[in-house]
């Protein structure tokens, strides 16, 4: 109990502290951040729902004002505005990615990555898209076509996760509760 | 941790902060209803009129927290003028400025334990299937606690790199601070436990 609740939380802070690194800027000015890589860890590290507790409770710290999201930017004004989908992707994407992750038998890394895609990419698009063309009044097609710019750098997330995955499960292998 | 309640102090502070946010939930649906572009510009002026009540510091503060909007705003109007309806694009435009500013008033206007307070009430009904507020309310505080010692752990891990290295900074740094991370939460744990546990 203490310790899930310890390891939520601490996913939850990383996962912060990731979007608010600095990180590099796209044109139009929309800035790439590790904050889905967040979302992949905990899902890849914690398993399904204590995943989706990380990140449920990142998204609604957000929302209730923390300065969380990317840009040191907060407050139920996120739910209004265009990145709203994506947000509200995560507790599922990390639930999906958590629960890929658990029932993969092969190679942590390969399965962390296989999952990351799955759970950290495909869902929170077919959330995320669908929530910006919702709140700006873009056509589906083409939101999607906007936000596929971002799609290489998500790739390169899930590997992140796999390396990070694989590393964990030498150096803390108890701690990689998805494969208790 | 900072917060991003505003320090200045106006009216709207002393609201109660469910009250604010049914406030706001029901102005959020109302703005989906309307679709003259007059009536939304006067939206917009009535929750910037809001914003007044607490002098110039406030507004820029406010004006600071939508700059992010901007990029997106910029491409709803080209979108919209490209396909040729630059009405509703300003009408999307307008209203997507309209409901950021008045939920940005709320969060800047209720303290952050005020909003924990609000939310507790909400979830109060659901401690039958087993969800304890007071667990959630320990998960939120120790959150807050560990963002900015998390911070200050990867800022240790990159000067140490640099001690080390001529080498630029990369992704290998992550593996490191996750494990810290970690760490941290089982270090965490056991003190709890030895408090005689979280529940």
């Amino acid at each position: 109990m203490e310790r899930n609740l310890a390891f939520v939380a601490v996913f939850t802070a990383l996962i912060a502290v990731l979007t608010l690194m600095p990180a590099v800027a796209m044109p139009f000015g929309v800035p790439i951040t590790l904050q889905t890589f967040g979302i992949m860890l905990a899902g890849v590290v914690l398993g399904p729902w204590l995943g989706a507790l990380s990140a449920l409770l990142y998204v609604a710290l957000g929302l209730i004002g923390l300065p969380i999201f990317s840009g040191g930017n907060g407050g139920l004004g996120a739910l209004m505005g265009p990145t709203a989908g994506f947000l509200l992707s995560y507790p599922l994407a990390a639930l999906v990615t958590g629960a890929i992750m658990q029932n993969l038998k092969g190679a942590v890394g390969l399965s962390a990555f296989v999952s990351s895609v799955l759970g950290g990419i495909l869902v929170v698009y077919a959330i995320g898209v669908p929530g910006l063309s919702l709140n700006t009044g873009m056509a589906f097609d083409k939101a999607l076509v906007a936000m596929a710019v971002f799609i290489p750098g998500d790739l390169l997330k899930a590997a992140l996760a796999a390396f990070v995955a694989q590393g964990l499960a030498k150096a803390r292998p108890t701690a990689l509760l998805s494969r208790q | 941790m900072l917060s991003l309640t505003s320090p200045v102090q106006t009216p709207w502070h002393r609201l109660p902060a469910g009250g604010k946010l049914l406030a706001l939930l029901g102005f959020s649906l109302f703005l989906f209803q309307i679709d003259a572009i007059w009536a939304m510009g006067l939206a917009l002026i009535a929750t910037s009129a809001l914003y007044l009540a607490g002098g110039w510091p406030f507004i820029k503060s406010g004006l600071r927290m939508l700059r992010p909007l901007a990029p997106f705003i910029v491409i709803v109007l080209a979108w919209h003028f490209w396909i040729e309806e630059p009405a509703k694009g300003g009408l999307i435009a307008l209203r997507l400025l309209t409901a950021v500013a008045a939920a940005n008033l709320v969060t800047m206007t209720t303290r952050l334990s005020d909003i924990i307070a609000a939310i507790e009430a909400v979830l109060r009904p659901f401690k039958r299937f087993g969800l304890n507020p007071k667990i959630i309310a320990l998960a939120v505080a120790l959150v807050i606690r560990f963002i900015p010692v998390m911070g200050e752990r990867i800022g240790q891990l990159r000067e140490s790199w640099r001690a080390r290295s001529a080498k630029r900074i990369n992704h290998q740094l992550i593996l490191p601070a996750t494990l810290a991370a970690l760490d941290d939460a089982e270090q965490v744990a056991e003190a709890l436990r030895a408090r005689g546990g979280a529940a």
